[in-house]
């Protein structure tokens, strides 16, 4: 029988099952796009809480108030929880050796107005060193003096969030800096707007609003208590170095002996990222866990589709043994029609899944990557199935006797 | 020439063990029209089924122009299928969702004829078979049962084999129809000298061939000529 005649039959048959070879494909399609498209939104997921950390600054330390509880839990526990951190205690930190810059934080949540519109965010009352430690750019005005800070001046820099909230959606960073906004009921001037850092979700800094350090104490906490300080190091080298200087120097000015029991917290910027990247490698290995399992979903859909075609055309291939067809000229066809199957199916699942990805990504939920290797598994793993399933099978009831084949059920 | 020798067929084993077919012998010549009947389970289509190449004797020796084919291989059975012999099924006949004409040209495809070649013949064997040019596109399932029996018997002649076996063509089929269709296995025996055998329960479907072989539970009862031998 030859290569063409073979193809021709596999197109016929194929053909003459639609709706079966239709629901092969779909299988193989799902299995396959379901795949893709999870590995994909699990490295956006991950891509985007490291860009994320990135953004926060460069070897940056922070000292929040409030028990030292561990790595993991002194991130979450809230800035401000404790009232142990004073504007002396920054000045001491900035005579320690390897610092770089220190910025003084008051930060808080206050209902913001300007010309009838509202919004509630989060007041940030920093000093001039702040950009430098936190990567915040200016993109309109300037951002607060020394000077500002000194005289307590109400002036304040916002992000591009707050502009749109406060000012329209179509007013531009330029329109807003000169406005007055009142937050919790004081009037503030605009003297800059920031640079979009895109972030989004729990960590979205664009949606702040920076005042002086001196500014927040006296007119928003009414207490000469900081929320944070934020140092930077010299350089990389010497975090671990400098965060043990800054809590002993701390402990020393706090009187406290016993290390377990200081009333602040120093986090190092690598013990973040530490933390976060075990909690994205968690997250790949669920998502993978979660593609496996789909891939095996999907692999049992192919097999079981397999299995009954073949079963099905049991008398199919008992008639055609019966009117001179070869073992081998029934398993070619169906090897054929199972490539075929495999090949039309996979190449719908990578561009399914491929789309399902783009949509995630075009709705801006998650910036998705497709990886090669979760393209070349899934479709290995499905064309495998698929061919293994379609053709074993058939060369089975290719090696009955053409009555058995006939008379099969 | 056919010569089958104590041929035997017991399926099963053990306790289930069926012997279908008991120490069955006969010659048939070349060109002969052969009714074999006998009532329903006696093993007609089990004869049938080894006369044909389907399947092989539990014991004894069938001799086909010579060979001895109850020891062939799978393969080699498949190639005297494929050359030798054309079948007409009690059912199940015709591939489901397929056109006619390609029913009647797939033993072709398999004797790897070329697709020109193919179609002609084709065309030719339902011209035989008599069957109109108008349902040469039906699929299976938009043709009369008379029709489906009328293509079945031109895709077994297609292949120009010397041995034509058919199981209860007319069992579906009104008389009219049936005569039709038994007119046209006799014009094939007459002017194409092909060797036929035909399976019935109808003594008169039977008489419309030469020689009638009886069989009852596995056994021969009685081998004639019927008033059509010349
Ligand atoms: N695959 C099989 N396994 C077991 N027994 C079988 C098998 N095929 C046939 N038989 C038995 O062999 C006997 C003969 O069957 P066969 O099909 O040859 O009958 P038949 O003469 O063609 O009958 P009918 O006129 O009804 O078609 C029957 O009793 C049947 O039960
Ligand atoms: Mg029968």
């Amino acid at each position: 029988m030859k290569i063409i005649d073979v193809l021709q039959e596999t197109y016929t048959a194929l053909s003459a099952n639609k709706v079966r070879s239709g629901l092969t494909v779909l299988g193989i399609v799902i299995g396959i796009s379901s795949v893709i498209a999870m590995v994909s939104i699990g490295a956006g997921a991950s891509n985007s809480i490291s860009s994320n950390i990135q953004a926060l600054g460069s070897n940056l330390i922070m000292v929040t108030p409030g028990a030292q509880r561990g790595q993991g839990f002194g991130v979450s526990l809230g800035r401000g929880g404790a009232k142990t951190l004073t504007l002396s205690d920054a000045d001491a930190i900035r005579t320690l050796q390897n610092v770089n810059a220190v910025a003084e934080e008051v930060s808080g949540r206050y209902q913001v107005t300007a010309k009838g519109t509202n919004t509630n965010t989060t007041v940030d009352g920093v000093t001039s060193s702040y950009p430098e430690i936190r990567n915040v750019t200016i993109d309109q005005g300037s951002f607060i003096s020394d000077s500002q800070n000194e005289s307590s001046s109400k002036v304040a820099v916002i992000g591009p969030t707050v502009v749109t909230d406060l000012f329209g959606d179509t007013a531009l960073p330029a329109d807003a800096v000169g406005q007055i906004i009142r937050i919790k009921g004081m009037e503030f001037k605009v003297i800059g707007v920031t640079v979009s850092k895109g972030g989004s979700g729990f960590n979205n800094q664009d949606d702040m609003i920076y005042v002086p350090t001196k500014s927040a104490q006296r007119f928003l906490s009414g207490n000469q208590y900081l929320t944070s300080i934020d140092i930077e190091a010299t350089n990389s080298n010497v975090m671990t170095q400098l965060q043990t200087d800054i809590t002993d120097i701390l402990l020393a000015r706090h009187k406290i002996s016993d290390s377990t029991q200081a009333d602040f917290s120093v986090l190092n910027q690598n013990d973040i990222i530490s933390s976060a990247s075990s909690i994205t490698n968690t997250l790949t290995y669920l998502l993978a866990a979660v593609a496996g399992i789909s891939l095996i979903v999907g692999g049992i859909g192919i097999m079981n589709m397999m299995l009954t075609t073949v079963t099905e055309r049991t008398r199919e291939i008992g008639l055609r043994k019966a009117i001179g067809a070869k073992k081998s000229d029934i398993s070619k066809q169906f090897l054929i029609e199972a490539i075929i199957l495999t090949l039309v199916g996979g190449a719908g699942g990578i561009i399914l899944g491929w789309l399902i990805a783009f949509l995630v990504n075009w709705s801006g939920l998650i910036t998705t990557s497709v990886s090669w290797g979760s393209v070349i598994l899934a479709f290995g793993v499905s064309a495998f199935i698929g061919v293994i399933f379609g053709y074993y099978p058939a060369r089975r009831a290719a090696g009955l006797n053409p009555i058995d084949a006939l008379r099969y059920e | 020439m056919i010569e089958i020798k104590n041929i035997n067929k017991t399926y099963g084993s053990g306790e289930t063990a069926f012997s279908a077919l008991k120490g069955v012998s006969f010659t048939i010549r070349d060109g002969e029209f052969v009714a074999i009947m006998g009532p329903s389970g006696s093993g007609k289509s089990t004869l049938m089924h080894i006369l044909g190449c389907l399947d092989t004797p539990t014991s004894g020796t069938y001799f086909l122009d010579g060979k001895d084919v109850s020891k062939f291989s799978d393969e080699e059975l498949a190639d005297i299928r494929k050359d030798k012999i054309g079948f007409v099924f009690q059912s199940f006949n015709l591939l489901p969702r397929t056109t006619v004409l390609r029913n009647v040209m797939l033993p072709l495809v398999y004797a790897g004829v070329e697709g020109d070649e193919r179609e002609r013949r084709a065309k030719e064997a339902l011209t035989s078979a008599g069957l109109s040019e108008t349902h040469y596109n039906h699929h299976s399932n938009e043709i009369s049962g008379g029709q489906i029996q009328r293509v079945a018997i031109a895709r077994a002649l297609v292949n120009e084999p010397t041995l034509i076996l058919a199981d209860e063509p007319t069992g579906n089929l009104d008389t009219k129809t049936g005569e039709i269709v038994l007119e046209t296995f006799e014009k094939l025996n007459k002017e194409k000298g092909r060797t036929i055998i035909l399976i019935t329960h109808e003594l008169g479907v039977a008489e419309h061939a030469r020689r009638v072989i009886t069989i009852k539970d596995g056994v021969i009862v009685s081998d004639r000529s019927t008033s059509k031998t010349k």
